[in-house]
């Protein structure tokens, strides 16, 4: 088998028999790099220093020293700070920006022996659901409609490059980050597995920020024990973050047991949209008979406050955004443009430096977070978001995952959406709430869409209770049998 | 809520983000639009109810208060725009 076509699980147990190093599976990637650059998944490729570093990788492993992901080839989306390493947050006006440090989680994996071939593509400050907004341009899904490639499809976003890099087997895995669906969406759309974990498992010390309250790291994979293995290495308590959690990272890997006789999975009704094509809501159904018949007991539960995450999560998030991107003032670092005063150099630099969804985000959260309207929007928000984590809570007494569809559609066609930003922050409606009350999710591939496009569910547990979670999608990934390939993937 | 060019004006102000005039009314309408599909919390009952600033029950960490990075100004500056001897540069602030 190619190697390209290894899961992490599978390379680790050839590197341990010997019967590939670490060399071998970087060279293969870096030809795969070349082979899908036209997906434009990368801003900024590695590949000599991935050399370097699997290379150091197979020394180590002659030691008999070996990290979780020793030799592993992956992603690091570009919102990670990385030593020396250009790092954009795919935005002008982060340009030429080299952090001198590492981010904990970039360097987490480093640590346990990741080979990092590059820094992913990503919608602009992570802001997107498409991938249409980065500086360094859009990227390009692997997947095509069938009978219909021509048409280029968006990966979803924000981490697209990372998505549409991981089912294109250019790397094994990639790091992503979620605000409010940004592994979760893209891994439905690209036929993968995305997680975002609890709120505190990751760290978020040199990960650029959007909005602290809601950002986290989490893995893509192509499968739920790859996904596992990758949050193994990335999770656990900093120092450097007080919103990280000092609790023991468990054994994720483990939890995959393949049982879930007596689980109790929740079915929210409210997840169940006018208007949500037939597609979403079979595949649904066939989620929900397959736990069912791997032993789980359904149960129908509500969460009366669903339709209110997303519009709260456009207060919330915009507001933590205003604050976090006012430190590009042209002043510290990436560009600069002048201005006849100080207050022209800002405005000329942040005009420039931004893209228009960012520059209307930061506007929005400077309005609702100004005098006169803060009681109104921003209290308000921060309310409703109590309500929604207490749906869950409450939730939680009767039931052990939930399962929804994690997007309402498929990949769709770029610049296929309406103008209006409204239509696109629509993508998010099944994601978002679990970002509002910092649960852990996970988007499996669950089956293909009428035009042969792929389609997730999503599973969501309790705080902290990955290993349920990482228990209930082995389940699903092994009832779903998903071996589809995208068209424009190596090999 | 409507936003109109004036308010936008302030916002973009406050933003410290320049808006040519042009592009205010596009803006306002976009920001009207979004503002009005957001208007629907208004909906939900939150009396009583204590607004989220943490989404997880932790208690945040403590640790003595002292110097535990830092020394290394060149680092720092590296990577601005138009750093001189050792400082950031702005333009001209005082007469």
């Amino acid at each position: 088998m190619a190697l390209t076509n290894l899961t992490i699980a599978e390379a680790r147990d050839e590197l341990t028999k010997g019967d590939i190093s670490a060399v071998d599976l970087a060279e293969a990637h870096i030809e795969a790099l070349d082979t899908t650059r036209a997906l434009n998944c990368f801003i900024t490729e590695t590949a000599e220093q991935a050399l370097i570093h699997a290379k150091a990788s197979d020394a180590r492993r002659a030691h008999g020293e070996t990290g979780l992901v020793e030799g592993i080839p992956i992603g690091m989306k570009d919102l990670f700070c990385t030593e020396g390493i250009l790092t954009t947050a795919a935005s002008h006006i982060l340009d030429g920006f080299t952090p001198p440090y590492e981010s904990t989680v970039s360097q987490n994996l480093l640590a346990a022996g990741a080979v990092v071939l590059g820094k992913t593509n990503l919608d602009e400050f992570a802001m997107g659901s498409s991938n249409e907004t980065s500086y360094y341009g859009p990227v390009v899904n692997p997947w095509q409609r069938a009978g219909d490639e021509g048409t280029k499809l968006v990966p979803g976003g924000s981490s697209g490059g990372s998505a549409s890099a991981v089912a294109a087997r250019a790397v094994m895995a990639a790091t992503g980050t979620d605000t409010g669906g940004s592994i979760r969406q893209p891994a439905s759309f690209c036929g993968i597995v995305g997680m975002k974990p609890t709120y505190g498992r990751c760290s978020r010390w040199g990960v650029i920020a959007f909005a602290s309250s809601l950002d986290q790291a989490g893995p893509l994979t192509r499968t739920v024990r790859d996904s596992a293995i990758m949050l193994g290495a990335m999770a656990g308590y900093d120092a450097k973050d007080s919103t990280s959690v000092d609790i023991a990272v468990p054994d994720y890997e483990a939890a995959i047991t393949g049982d879930i006789k007596g689980m109790k999975i929740g079915i929210p009704s409210e997840y169940r949209l006018d208007g949500m094509p037939d597609e979403i809501e079979t595949l649904w159904s066939q989620g929900i008979t397959w736990l069912k018949d791997a032993g789980a007991e359904i149960v129908d539960i509500s969460l009366p406050h669903t339709k209110y995450a997303l519009p709260a999560y456009y207060i919330v998030a915009p507001a933590e955004a205003s604050s976090n991107l006012a430190r590009y003032d042209g002043v510290r670092y990436g560009l600069r443009v002048e201005g006849d005063n100080l207050q022209e150099m800002y405005e000329n630099t942040r005009a420039e430096g931004f893209g228009k969804e960012v520059q209307r985000r930061i506007m929005i959260g400077a309005y609702v977070l100004s005098a006169g309207y803060y009681d109104a929007y921003y209290l308000q928000a921060q309310k409703v978001r109590t309500r929604i984590a207490e749906d869950f809570k409450q939730a939680w007494e009767r039931v052990d995952l939930v399962l929804t569809p994690t997007a309402p559609s498929a990949a769709f066609a770029a610049g296929e959406k309406p103008a209006d930003p409204i239509a696109m922050y629509l993508n998010d409606i099944f994601t978002v709430p679990a970002s509002m009350a910092g649960l852990p999710g996970i988007s499996v591939p669950a089956g293909l869409s009428d035009e042969g496009l792929p389609l997730g569910l999503q599973l969501i547990a309790k705080p902290f209770d990955e290993e349920t979670l990482f228990r209930g999608a082995g389940v699903l990934e092994e009832a779903a049998g998903f071996d589809a390939k995208p068209g424009l993937a190596v090999g | 809520m409507t936003i109109d060019k004036e308010t936008v004006a302030k916002i973009a102000g406050l933003a410290r983000i320049k808006v040519p005039e042009a592009d205010q009314a596009v803006l306002a309408e976009e920001l009207s639009n979004i503002m009005g599909w957001i208007e629907q919390l208004s909906e939900v009952d939150t009396d009583g109810v204590t607004p989220m600033t943490s989404v997880v029950e932790a208690v945040a960490p403590k640790r003595k208060d002292q110097v535990t990075d830092g020394g290394y100004p060149d680092r720092v500056i590296a990577n601005a725009p138009d750093a001189v001897d050792g400082f950031y540069t702005v333009p001209k602030v005082v007469e």
